[in-house]
C-alpha cells in the first residue's frame, strides 16, 4: 500500500516535469502546455496505454490533466463500442463529467463566497 | 533593425530559465499533489465502492474542491509561483484556472462576468481535450470497423 503512494508521487512528478520542460525548453505558454498534455492523454488512451498507467500509478496518472484527455476518449470509445458511431459524441463526457461539473460548481460557489484578490494570471 | 535580428537579440537578452531548479520544483510539487490525490483515491476505495479505475472520478472532483479553497484564500497562486508546471499540470491547476476566473470576474456580475469568463483560461484544455478525444475515438471506431484492431 505504501508503494502506491511512492508510484503516485513518482509518476505524477514525472508528468509535471514533462510539462515544465515543454514550458522552459519548448517555450510554450502554460495554456499550450496543458492543451498538449490533454491531447497526449487522449492519444495514449486511444493506443490503450493510459489504463495500464492508472493501474500502476493510481492518482499519479488520474490527477494530472492528461487523465482528462484519457477520460474523454475512454467514455467516447466505450459508448462507440456499444452504440456505434453516435456513441463517439454521446459517450464523451460520461467518464469525465465529475472533473468538469466539479470545476463549474465549485467555480460558482467560489465566486459566491470569496473576494477577488487579483490572482488571474 | 530587421525582425530576425531583433528576435536574435531578444533571445540573447532573455535570461535562460533555471532548468534544473524548475524541474526539481515541478517534480516535487506535482508529486506531492498526486500523493494527496492517492490518499483521496484510497479513501474512496476503502469507504465507498470504487475500484482503482473508477476512483479517479471522485478523486478529481475532490481535488478541484481543494483547489477552490486554496484559490479562494489566495494560496494557489503562491504554490504556482513556486511549483511552476508542478501546480499547473494536476487537475488542481485546471480547477484553479476556472475558479480564479470566476472569482475575479465576479464584479462584472454573475451572468456576464462569472458565466462568461468561467472557461476563459481553461477553455483551451476543454476544447482540445474534446476534439482530440473525438478524433481518437473516431479513428479507433474506423479501425475496428475495418477489422484492423479490436476494442
Amino acid at each position: 500500500m505504501m508503494m502506491s503512494f511512492v508510484f503516485a508521487f513518482i509518476v505524477g512528478g514525472i508528468i509535471c516535469v514533462i510539462g515544465q520542460l515543454l514550458m522552459d525548453v519548448g517555450n510554450l505558454t502554460p495554456a499550450h502546455t496543458l492543451s498538449f498534455l490533454v491531447v497526449a492523454g487522449a492519444v495514449l488512451d486511444g493506443m490503450g496505454l493510459y489504463e495500464p498507467l492508472i493501474h500502476f500509478a493510481g492518482a499519479g496518472a488520474t490527477v494530472p490533466i492528461t487523465s482528462f484527455g484519457n477520460a474523454l476518449t475512454h467514455g467516447a470509445m466505450a459508448e462507440a463500442e456499444k452504440h456505434g458511431l453516435v456513441g463517439v459524441l454521446s459517450g464523451m463526457f460520461e467518464v469525465t463529467s465529475s472533473g468538469i461539473s466539479a470545476a463549474i460548481v465549485f467555480g460558482f460557489i467560489g465566486a459566491l463566497f470569496f473576494k477577488p484578490k487579483g490572482n488571474v494570471d | 533593425m530587421e525582425k530576425e535580428q531583433y528576435q536574435q537579440l531578444e533571445q540573447q537578452v532573455t535570461p535562460k530559465p533555471p532548468y534544473l531548479k524548475n524541474i526539481v520544483k515541478a517534480f516535487f510539487v506535482g508529486g506531492i499533489i498526486c500523493t494527496i490525490g492517492q490518499a483521496v483515491s484510497l479513501f474512496y476505495m476503502t469507504f465507498f465502492n470504487f475500484t482503482e479505475q473508477t476512483a479517479g472520478n471522485p478523486t478529481v472532483a475532490t481535488m478541484v474542491f481543494f483547489a477552490m479553497i486554496l484559490t479562494g484564500l489566495g494560496l494557489y497562486k503562491k504554490i504556482g509561483q513556486f511549483g511552476g508546471a508542478g501546480s499547473a499540470v494536476p487537475v488542481t491547476g485546471f480547477g484553479n484556472a476556472v475558479i480564479s476566473a470566476a472569482i475575479e470576474h465576479k464584479s462584472e456580475g454573475y451572468v456576464l462576468g462569472v458565466g462568461g469568463n468561467l472557461f476563459k483560461l481553461a477553455g483551451s484544455v476543454v476544447l482540445f481535450g474534446v476534439v482530440s478525444a473525438f478524433f481518437v475515438a473516431l479513428i479507433k471506431y474506423i479501425l475496428v470497423t475495418l477489422g484492423v484492431v479490436s476494442w
